[in-house]
Formats: structure tokens, sequence, C-alpha cells
């Protein structure tokens, strides 16, 4: 429960005048993600600690090296929850990392993504200046809207060193009805149930069962299983925390990970391999050998892209390929935030 | 307008009219003057030029040539903006998009729809209907407002607490950068990889380039909504049983609150039988399905019992639910019934703090001899206060401009900010140096510039120069030296 921001600044100079490169780090959670990291270690994850937290206000501010696990855990108390569901990963993830790495659960198309969460953060820049963006309220349209920009940039244009985040209440009940069906017929059904004014919260299919969450007032919830019908899923708290967190069978194992966020509607895509269907159908996992430029192909085709999330080769590129001006763009945001490219070099891109 | 100017200008439109229809290329003073502002009339200017282009290839040439000779250029959708975001530069050109107004496609299965920015906001709601579909952020302006100048001032409404604001709805633009390049920001997934330019670009006011296409979320259409409405005897009172309602864990869809100036005025206006004695009124809206509605809705009749209301009334129909929400929706005209003329802040602040506020705000306000109503977005905290004032009696306005601006401060103080939803435009460049810091604003600057290098798009909105800000800051300080 310590800010250690003038510490990081500190090293954030030093670094700077030593023209030393920093590797960003809070729980390590992530340390697979992204390409491989160089430099020396910045260590956020004893910057930690809610800051604030007003429940009534929903929202909550605290320091980047807090662990997620602490922050639910107070949400908890007060009957409130992130409704981004991040991945804990083993319990060591930080909320700055979730941020940098814009990392959301199985509840992000209805619960909104930790970027759609965010509302304000602290940040300390290339030139070792501590800056503040966004705020504490929900609606905030003075200036760029830097705190969502981090969401992503996996520590290239700063330090992130403390977030506000908007928190919501949980829902009175919540039940997952499953059914056993096809790909194509699941992805089908996702869709046309999220279309539905119904208090869907999550819908997943794998090895050819389709889960669908329901969370909301009881009375709704209990309705709603009345008239889609299924089984419903016991331990479902269960299922649905280790889809989060990538613990359940499909992600065992050191074959390459590859991850599609795409239309959700998107038919199945014509690739061997095992599948897991997440996010209502716009984030699907692929293990499988591939071709990145026919995988690349395959996702421009159904409105997204695909990148190597974990394992493969990592000192190529991972994420997918930035059209020439977006690349250009985001090389002078790197420089605008990080002149001396201090930061996570190569972590996002060999090019940042 | 100088002859060097008037030969740049007739070059210019020459130079446009060869691949623009040249009826879309104004230039003369009569046909520029509707657009030398936008929803805030205070703040005028006249265009050079005017270009209403039909086709991206033209919005890109208009780019190129302005970008090569250093013209500036002011993006404009329907002009409902109220911050001045809109205003024209003396020498520059107004790039409006209102021929691009067509909705491109509706994906109901994916529950998305490609629109041109030029569409207007209620549009898309209007034609995703058939698919039991609709598009969430509503703000007041909604029958004209465009999507394009949604994106541009990340526009919000009255359910943004539950629905979130533009950012939140939608999933890609197609931009043209300001060297007249055209690039695809997001996609029709639900993210990208890398920085989130997507986020960046939505409300960034027209600096840092030019949206052509947006690709926006439709939301299922609720099964029910039922609105509650409860009369206090207090603003505390109120802005509390706010606070009860979210500590039972109700989101509701809609949560309005406004003040005895507005309550009055609104009721004078709309006859919607709210209570005319009441110091502070709410309207909480709850949707869903019909089960959930019906859970809700007692539970929130209970809660403003409970917590103090003088008066509860719940809608049982559709007719009645209009009828509570048409006093609320048309607060700002019929406040201007009861003023010549009225000014709409936009300051955010912690819920917990209203009371505290309005307080402060209302001493403020006698100080200087000038009355203020508030509508409040009670749930997300945004507070709409409105100066009353008289535009022909000298020096009014000027008083309420600084009014204004002194409440915006006192946002800011008690720990919220200058602008929830209207943007920085040219009306609140003043306050930016109050709520950043030199350097904050700086790295803004270097946003800008990685973007646009030259400082030709939308010049002199959205975040202030430094010398600005000194400038500004002296005045702050030293006060009497203004009206020298």
């Amino acid at each position: 429960m310590s800010d250690i921001s003038q510490q990081l600044r500190e090293q954030i100079l030093q670094a700077r005048a030593g023209a030393t490169k920093l590797d960003i780090r809070g729980g390590a959670s992530k340390r697979f993600m992204g390409r491989e990291p160089q430099g020396e270690a910045l260590e956020v994850g004893r910057h930690r600690g809610i800051v604030s937290y007003e429940p009534v206000e929903l929202v909550l501010t605290a320091r980047a090296g807090t662990p997620l696990e602490e922050i639910v855990a107070a949400l908890d108390e007060q009957g409130q929850m992130l409704s981004f569901e991040p991945p804990c990963f083993g319990g060591n993830a930080t909320l700055g990392g979730t941020l940098a790495c814009n990392q959301s659960g199985p509840g992000r198309p209805w619960g909104g993504s930790v970027r759609d969460q965010v509302l304000g953060i602290r940040l300390i820049n290339g030139l070792g200046e501590e800056l503040r963006f966004g705020g504490q309220v929900m609606k905030n349209v003075a200036g760029y809207d830097v705190s969502r920009l981090q969401a992503g940039a996996m520590g290239t244009l700063g330090l992130i060193t403390e977030v506000s985040l908007k928190v919501l209440p949980k829902p009175g009940e919540t039940l997952t009805l499953v059914t056993e069906t096809s790909m194509a017929e699941a992805v089908r059904l996702m869709n046309e149930r999220a279309g539905q004014p119904k208090p869907l919260s999550a819908a997943c299919w794998h090895d050819g069962r389709l889960y669908l969450r329901l969370s909301g007032a009881r009375s709704a919830v209990d309705a709603t299983v009345r008239q889609w019908g299924g089984e419903l899923l016991e331990n479902d708290v269960a299922f649905w925390r280790e889809l989060r967190d990538q613990r359940l069978g499909f992600f065992d194992g050191d074959a390459p990970l590859w991850r599609f966020s795409l239309r959700s509607s998107a038919e199945p895509l014509p690739l061997e391999g095992d599948w897991l269907i997440d996010w209502g159908g716009a984030q699907r996992w692929y293990r499988g050998d591939a071709d990145r430029a026919r995988l690349d192909a395959l996702a421009a085709e159904a409105g997204g892209q695909v990148s190597l999330f974990r394992g493969g080769d990592r000192s190529g590129e991972v994420m997918p390929a930035q059209a020439p001006a977006l690349r250009l763009i985001q090389q002078r945001l790197k420089r605008a935030f990080d002149p001396d490219g201090l930061f996570n070099p190569g972590r996002l891109y060999s090019w940042m | 307008m100088s002859n060097l100017n008037n030969s740049t200008k007739a070059q210019l439109a020459e130079r446009f009219r060869r691949f623009i229809d040249p009826e879309y290329v104004i230039s003369d003073d009569e046909t520029l003057r509707p657009y030398e502002c936008d929803g805030l009339s205070m703040y005028c200017e006249m265009p050079m030029l005017v270009v209403l282009p039909e086709t991206v290839e033209q919005v890109q040439e208009v780019l190129r040539i302005c970008h090569r000779e250093q013209v500036p250029v002011v993006a404009r959708g329907a002009g409902t903006g109220l911050c001045a975001g809109a205003m024209p530069h003396a020498e520059g050109v107004v790039l409006s998009l209102a021929k691009f107004n067509r909705i491109l496609e509706i994906d109901p299965l994916a529950r998305s729809a490609r629109v041109q920015p030029g569409v207007r906001n209620l549009a898309i709601s209007e034609e995703a209907a058939a698919f039991g579909l609709y598009y969430g952020p509503d703000p007041s302006s909604q029958i004209a407002c465009t999507i394009g100048g949604n994106v541009a001032e990340n526009s919000g409404g009255v359910h943004c607490l539950k629905y979130g604001l533009t950012v939140h709805n939608i999933l890609g633009v197609e931009m043209v950068t300001v060297e007249g390049e055209r690039v695809q920001i997001g996609g029709e997934g639900l993210d990208s990889a890398g920085m989130d330019l997507l986020a960046l670009m939505t409300g960034s006011e027209g600096l840092l380039g030019i949206v052509t296409e947006v690709r926006v979320k439709l939301l299922p259409t609720p099964e029910r909504a039922r609105v509650v409405m409860a009369g206090f005897d207090n603003v505390q009172t109120a802005g509390d049983a706010v606070g009860g309602i979210i500590a039972a864990g109700i989101i509701p869809g809609g949560l309005e609150m406004m003040d005895t100036h507005a309550i009055q005025a609104a009721e004078d206006f709309a006859r919607a039988g709210y209570p005319r004695d009441a110091r502070a009124l709410l309207l909480c809206e709850v949707d869903g399905t019909a089960e959930e509605v019906q859970e809700h809705i007692e539970t929130v009749e209970t809660l403003f019992a409970q917590l103090g209301a003088t008066s509860v009334r719940t809608s049982h129909d559709e007719a009645e639910r209009a009828l509570l929400w048409k006093g609320r929706k048309s607060a700002f005209p019929a406040v201007g019934r009861i003023s010549p003329d009225y000014y709409c802040m936009d300051g955010t602040i912690p819920r917990g703090k209203l009371a505290q506020v309005l307080t402060e705000m209302d001493r403020m306000a006698e100080r200087v001899g000038l009355r203020v109503a508030n509508v409040f977005h009670a749930g997300d905290g945004n507070l709409h206060p409105l100066i009353l004032f008289d535009a022909n009696v000298p020096g009014e306005f000027e008083k309420t401009e600084e009014l204004g601006g002194k409440i915006l401060e006192l946002c800011v103080e008690v720990g919220g900010c200058i602008t929830g939803e209207h943007g920085v435009g040219v009306e609140k460049l003043r306050q930016m140096p109050v709520q950043f810091s030199d350097q904050e604003l700086r790295q803004f600057n270097a946003i800008k510039d990685a973007f646009d290098p030259q400082g030709t798009l939308n010049p002199g909105k959205g975040v202030p120069t430094l010398r600005r800000c000194q400038e500004y800051r002296s005045i702050e300080a030293n006060p009497e030296a203004v009206g020298a």
C-alpha cells in the first residue's frame, strides 16, 4: 500500500540521462504477450493500493500496481464489480497492466472493456513529467482522451501510475444455459440472442457446447431461462472464471494461441484446428498450424484482425500489421510522449 | 479582407470548382452567412469559403490543397454544437459534411450500422427500428445533430450512465488525414491492436482528422421503459436519493434532476404535472425486460418515498411516460420563455458535491445579479446550469460569461471537469489551464502535432497554446488590467 511514484519518476529520469531502455513490469502476469521484452526492469508492482473508492459515485481509483484481486475484493464488499471482468492470469495481474494490454473478460460485449470503463489516469511520460488526464467523473470531454489511448499501447507511451474506473453494481442473479450445437449454429444463435432485449451477459462456444450467461434482476433472468431453454450449468461461476483467466483445458500446452477480433456474426473461418469462441462471436481463439498471411486475409474478410496472443515466435511481429498511415501516426504519437524511446521498446511492434 | 487574401480566396474557390460541383463551393457573403457560427451563436466569424464535397475523394483533394497552401480547415456537420467548435476561421475553409447523409449498411445480426458522417443521430435509430435495434447516445439535439459531429464531440445524452457515450458506441471510423490520406481506424470487431486511436479521435473536435464514415453499434430496443417522477423539498435530499438508487444496485436508463427555476419553467411550458413547489425534481427511467422493469420500478418507488420524496408518480403507459419526459426535454426552450436569453454551461461534478455546488453557484449568481436554472444529468454528474440574462442590457453577456467561467472553475475545484459533453471549442479555452497544467497542455499540443504538424485543422479550438495560457493566467492574477 505505498506510493512510490517519485521513485519511479527518478528511475525514468535516470534512464533518460543514461539512454537506458525500460521494461515496465507490474505483476509480470502478461510477460508472454507482445514481443520479447527488452530493457532494465521498471517495477511498478510496489506502487499499489486503492486511493479512493466511492460506491455511490460508482468510481474507484487505484495505483497501477494494485492487483486486480484486491480491487475485486474491495468492490465485492459493496456489492459492486468490474463489469469488464479482467483476466487475473493466475492472480498477479495488476490494474495498470490490464489497461495497457486492454484485457477484458467474457462480459466485454455487454459490460464494456477496460478501455470503456476508464475515466482517468496519471501517467509519467518519457520526459519524466507527471501528468493527469480525464478524471473521476463519468463524462469529461476536455482535452484528448489520453486515458483510453493507453488501452493496447502496452506501455509504449509512458508509465501509467494510477487509474480511475467506473464500477457497477453486481447483478441480482446469474445463471448459465448450455446447449449442444455446432460452431456455425452457435455463432448464429449468439448473435440472434444478443439482438433481443434480454439480460445476456456472456456467450461462449467450445467443443460442441454453447454457453449463454444471463445476469440481471432475478425475475428477468428466470423469465429468459424459460423462454430460451437449455440445461442449467452447475458451478457456472467457476466456468466463466476459468475462461476469463485462460485456464480451461483449451488453453493448455505450448501450441501457438491465435486471437481473432472480428465481426461477431462472421461465419466460422475455414481453418483446421481447435476453436473457442467468446464475446458472442467477436473474440475467437484458435490453436492450429497456420500461415500468417492466410490468417490475416481471413480476419480481414471477417471485418477484423488476428494476433499471435501466446507462444510461437515472439521475435517477429505478433500484432497485425498496421496500414502505413496508421503506423506513421503511432510512431509520431510515440515520439510525442516518449521522444527518447525509453518505454517498452519493440514490445508492441518492432518499429516502436 | 486584404487584396492578397481576396486573390487567395478567388484562386482557391476556382481550384475547388474544378472537382466539386461549383454550386457547392460557396464564396459570396450572403450564402456564407449561415455558416458564421454553430449552436453557440455568440461566437461568430465569417469563413473565407465553404465547400460541400460529395465524395471522399473530393474531401481528400480539399485537404491536400489546403495542406499545401496551409489554409485552415474547419469541419462542420449540422452546426448544432454548443462550444463554437465549428466556428469558421476567417482565412479558412469550412468543410461541410452535409452531403454525406446516407446510411450505407445496417447489419442486424452483428448489430452495427455503417453510416456517413452527415447522417442525423436520430435517423440511425429510425432506420434500425425495423430490426428492433437503436443507436444508444441521444444528445438533446438528436433530431438535427449528425453522427460525425457526435464523434468529434464524444456526445452523450440522457442515457449515458447505462449506455455510454459516443466512444462506447462506435466500432470504427474512416478518416482523412490533414495530408489527404484515407485511413481506417477500428473495424467491425470490438477492438484493434495497438494504441486506441479510435478513442483518441472521439471527442477530438476536428483537430486530428476529418471523419468520413462511422461504424456504430446498435442495441436491442428494451422491451419496456417506465419513469418515476419524484419531487423533493431540498436538493441535498434529492441528491442522496440518487445515491440510494445506485446503492440498491439499479442503474437507471435515465436519471435527470431539475431545480426550482427549471421545474417551474418546464411546467409552465409543458404542463406535465410537475410539482411546482418542489425544490428539486427527479426523473428516473428504468428500462429492460418487462419483469425487470416491474421489479426495479417497485424498488425505486419505495426508495424515493423512504428517502424523503414529497411526491412520487410513476408512468403507467407510453403516453404518460412521454408526458413526464416532455417537461425535461423542453427545459431549455422553456427557460427561454422566462428570460430573454440564456447561456447553457456544461460542467461535470462528483454527484455527492451537488448540493454544495448549487449553493455556491446561487451565491455567485446573486453577487452579480443574475439567476441560474439547473438541469442535471444526475446519474453521471453532468450539470447544465442555464444562466438567465438579457443580451440587450449592455454588459450583461460579459457578466454572464464571467459567471459561467467561475462556475466551471468551481466544478474543477470539487473534483469535476469543465465540460461533460459539449466540448471545449473556443468557448472553454480559457478554462483549460484551470483543469490542466502546462505540462499536460503541452502533451495535448504534442498529440496535435503528431497528426497535424502545421496546425491547420480547426486551429484555435480545443487546446490552448501555452502562450495564450500564460495570458489567461496573468489576467486571472490581475483582473483590473483587462478593462484597460
